[in-house]
């Protein structure tokens, strides 16, 4: 006599082993990259807590390495970042707009879309060296805080209009129709319909691309030179150094001290990064919820 | 009954009336008036060019890409598919509810003033907002909570939100896009209620799938079919009764008893 189910069938062990092997491997993968990413943290803070003083925070570089500090590089990062929000925001978020809601389909916008995509994708020392000529050598802004804003401005903006193109795209059509159907214009239905739900994506994006800014230090090797410097920037046209050059010149020094140092400065660099995704994360739930509730 | 030969003051004249989107043509040579407060249904099968043609009432099909319109449709004593026309000015005349409800994600209140604020309106909006919304009959469930989010309310509250969204800005003609068709009954024959009371004020066009529907709420009907190359005609317009009892086509007859679909 046989039932209706074969209790012990064979072919269902079998597949309950394929999908205990697989999502064993997903979690194996997990488990490296989390692995991978806290011995990182583990070994910098480690290394480099007992570094981070005032004295790391407030001095200018030095010879010794009980008084060196970041203070120069720290606002050179600041006054680089401020500026270069203020020249990629405008220009990557017009960007996106007009490639989303005013170009018209033809070769011409699809050739700039592909490559929108392929330069986000460029390694950061071109931009460095493209800055380097354009920049600093062809409009002679030597190797100033603008200069520097410019390239990294450069490097960013093809993240920044790709996750903006992205916010707008992923506003429903029926918005659209619905703003355009009570006699708005396409500025308005662009501004009151199609930004205000954008905005939380747009504002992702915009801290996203200013946090990988943040930490490059190979287009600014470019740009600055890797010079010793003692004074913090005034003008945009002063001279500058930025963290990520710092640290890297602290590492490349012989002695273990600065070793130390260099570990102090990433946790403070990693600090500043940290809290601007966290930002970016408040922000986008902060706004997110009114429009998905 | 007498409806067929009630004489009402035309609003909408359209006049051999083609739509090509690319060169695919949609609608050929539709000619018809829309009288003034009266409720006029669209039917006919998918694909038949009704929501097309209720599109070019408001120039909505402007927005697609190489959409090509030929012929006239006079509002007002003017064409308003003439050059000197701009389609903004026409949208705050005739109204437009879509198929499904498509508030905006803002507040109750925020989304009836946004046709206001669009139209440049001075004056006391919270008046005009209530108005809307007594209109739209929502004012009773929403009067307490018109600082909350549109989409805390049911779908059909939401449908009448759209109403009330559309009549705020006081559009002469309302464009109604199988406004039922993503909602349940019951909250369907609200919005039927609310077309009937509505034709008092307003001149309502309504496509719609529900032939049941298009029996129950309009004084006209118009019969679309797409013949050979997909193309939509205009195969019949009269007093809805009497499409619904003794269509003069053969077409119409086989569309309305269900004979293809």
């Amino acid at each position: 006599m046989s039932t209706k189910i074969d209790i012990n069938s064979s072919s269902l062990s079998r597949r309950k082993l394929i999908g205990f092997l697989f999502i064993s491997f997903c979690l194996l993968g997990v488990l490296v990259a989390f692995m991978g990413l806290m011995s990182l943290l583990v070994q910098v803070i480690i290394q480099g807590y007992e570094w981070v003083t005032p004295n790391l925070i407030f001095n200018y570089p030095s010879r010794h390495p009980e008084q060196a500090g970041l203070w120069a590089a720290l606002i050179g990062t600041l006054y680089m970042m401020g500026l270069t929000a203020l020249i990629t925001v405008p220009v990557g978020v017009g960007a996106a707009i007009y490639l989303e809601e005013y170009a018209p389909k033809n070769w011409f916008t699809s050739f700039v879309e592909i490559n929108t995509s392929n330069l986000a994708g460029v390694p950061s020392i071109v931009y460095g060296l493209l800055g380097l000529s354009i920049f600093v050598y062809f409009l002679k802004l030597e190797r100033s805080i603008l200069a520097g804003s410019l390239t990294m401005s450069l490097l960013i903006l093809p993240v920044l209009i790709l996750t903006s193109r992205e916010a707008i795209k992923s506003v429903p059509k029926a918005h659209r129709e619905a703003a355009f159907a009570l006699g708005g214009d396409r500025w308005q239905v662009v501004r009151m319909a199609v930004l205000p739900t954008a905005f939380p994506g747009i504002l992702t994006g915009i801290i996203l691309a200013l946090s990988r800014a943040i930490g490059e230090a190979a287009p600014m090797v470019a740009i600055t030179a890797l010079v010793y410097i003692t004074f913090v920037p005034v003008t945009p046209m002063d001279r500058f150094t930025v963290m990520p050059i710092q640290i890297f010149n602290w590492v490349s020094r012989p002695q273990d001290e600065f070793r130390g140092l260099a570990a102090g400065g990433i946790i403070i660099l990693l600090i500043l990064l940290l809290s601007m995704n966290s930002i970016a994360v408040i922000l986008r739930n902060k706004y997110q919820v009114r429009s998905e509730e | 009954m007498t409806i067929e030969n009630k004489i009402n003051k035309v609003s909408l004249k359209v006049k051999d009336l083609s739509v090509y989107y690319g060169a695919f043509k949609a609608l050929e040579e539709i000619s018809m008036d829309i009288e003034e407060n009266q409720v006029t249904a669209l039917i006919g099968p998918s694909g038949c060019g009704k929501s097309t043609l209720l599109r070019c009432f408001n120039r909505m099909n402007d927005l697609f890409p190489n959409t090509k319109i030929e012929g006239q449709i006079i509002y007002d004593d003017i064409d308003i598919y003439s050059q000197a026309i701009d389609p903004v000015l026409i949208r705050s005349k005739i109204g437009m509810v879509f198929q499904k409800p498509n508030p905006f994600p803002k507040s109750i209140y925020d989304n009836v003033a946004f046709g206001l604020k669009i139209n440049g309106f001075v004056g006391n909006y919270d008046e005009e907002v209530e108005r809307a919304l007594i209109q739209s009959a929502l004012w009773e469930e929403v009067k307490d909570r018109l600082n909350d989010n549109a989409f805390s309310l049911s779908g059909g509250q939401q449908q009448r939100l759209c109403m009330a969204r559309a009549l705020a800005i006081r559009p002469d003609v309302i464009l109604l896009d199988e406004p039922t068709s993503a909602l349940d009954p019951i909250a369907t024959v609200k919005i039927e209620d609310l077309i009937n009371v509505l034709k008092k004020d307003y001149t309502i066009i309504i496509v719609t799938h529900n032939m049941q529907q298009a029996a129950r709420v309009s004084d006209k009907t118009a019969f679309l079919l797409s013949g050979e190359n997909r193309c939509g005609k205009l195969i019949e317009m009269d007093a809805t009764e009497k499409i619904f009892t003794t269509p003069f086509k053969k077409e119409t007859e086989d569309y309305i008893t269900g004979r293809f679909s």
